[in-house]
């Protein structure tokens, strides 16, 4: 008995140990990539011509940094899916709401006779 | 190892085969998406909707502030590889990067004091207009979490300096970097909800 739940632990390895998720090198390159985007954010901002269309292009350039950051400094990438759908979930009722609210207040808020 | 340790041990883990303070943290995580979810849905549908200045467009100035987002996305980086290191085992580097990273919060922090020195000075308080409360509740807020994460990581730091952060500390290193990160990434939102897009209104 005692044996088999030595067993079971030592599969377990130590309890607060966690291995490397990928390589130093991966980490730089992600961080150039969200310096790079960080800049075209700005650039965009900053350039006249693209005010037509600039919220869906910041809307697209904060959405890649958003993703690169929770699937490579945040490990979802690599690490278990229950992990994924724990931040996911709450993120999806977040964005709802918030979407929910907006509409309304669009709709019915200060100023629309509400 | 005993009975007794080994039991211990067990609890460490949920019956996912996941550690017990990682879910915990990704728990938490997910309730802090709805916490800054309501704060910025807030400050959305409010915006544009001042009936006195000072307005978004005197006040925000996008390049003091890129400078600082790059800072606090270079902290990020110093993060994971802080943890690269503990979990490597290389002693030096995780004590290197572990003092950079919430040396760069710190410095993300004294950008956003000038920010609100800069801001109270040109008449703007959480009572002066819509703009003024919406943009002090959210941007505090996220300020208050930068700080708790600095504090966080300054604790690691000394453990570190005291050689009590080893490989087999390495899940406490990741569970910290897990809270920075998503600092970082309310940031991006907010980088991008506040700064960039402050011409658009709902």
């Amino acid at each position: 008995m005692e044996a088999a739940m030595e067993g079971n632990v030592s599969e377990q390895a130590v309890a607060g140990h966690s291995e490397p998720h990928t390589s130093n090198r991966t980490y730089v390159g992600v961080a150039a990539v969200l310096a790079v985007l960080t800049a075209l954010e700005v650039m965009v901002f900053f350039l006249p011509s693209l005010k037509p269309v600039m919220v869906p292009i910041l809307l697209v350039l904060m959405a890649a940094k958003f993703g690169l950051v929770i699937l490579f400094f945040m490990h979802l990438k690599f690490d278990s899916k229950v992990f994924s759908f724990l931040f996911a979930g709450p993120l999806l009722i977040a964005g709802a709401v918030a979407l929910a609210v907006i509409v309304l207040y669009i709709n019915y808020g200060a100023g629309k006779g509400g | 190892m005993s009975q007794g340790e080994a039991a211990a041990l067990d609890h460490e883990y949920t019956t996912t085969g996941q550690p017990s303070r990682k879910m915990l943290m990704w728990a938490f995580i997910g309730s802090e998406c709805m916490f800054f979810g309501t704060l910025i849905t807030t400050y959305l549908v409010y915006h544009g909707h001042n009936v006195q200045g000072p307005y978004p467009k005197d006040l925000l100035s996008v390049p003091f502030i890129s400078v600082t987002t790059f800072v606090l996305l270079m902290s990020s980086l110093m993060m994971v590889l802080a943890l690269s290191a503990v979990q490597r085992g290389q002693k030096k580097w995780t004590r290197v990067y572990l003092f950079l990273t919430p040396f760069l919060g710190m410095i993300f922090l004294g950008g956003q004091v000038i920010e609100f020195t800069h801001f109270a000075h040109s008449g703007l308080s959480l009572s002066r207009n819509l703009f003024g409360s919406t943009f002090f509740v959210l941007t505090g807020f996220h300020g208050a979490h930068v700080t708790v994460g600095v504090i966080w990581l300054l604790t690691l730091w000394v453990q570190s300096l005291r050689g009590k952060l080893g490989p087999e500390h390495s899940l406490t290193v990741e569970i910290a970097g897990l809270y920075w990160h998503f600092v970082d990434v309310v940031w991006v939102v907010l980088f991008t909800v506040i700064y960039l897009m402050q011409g658009v209104h709902t």
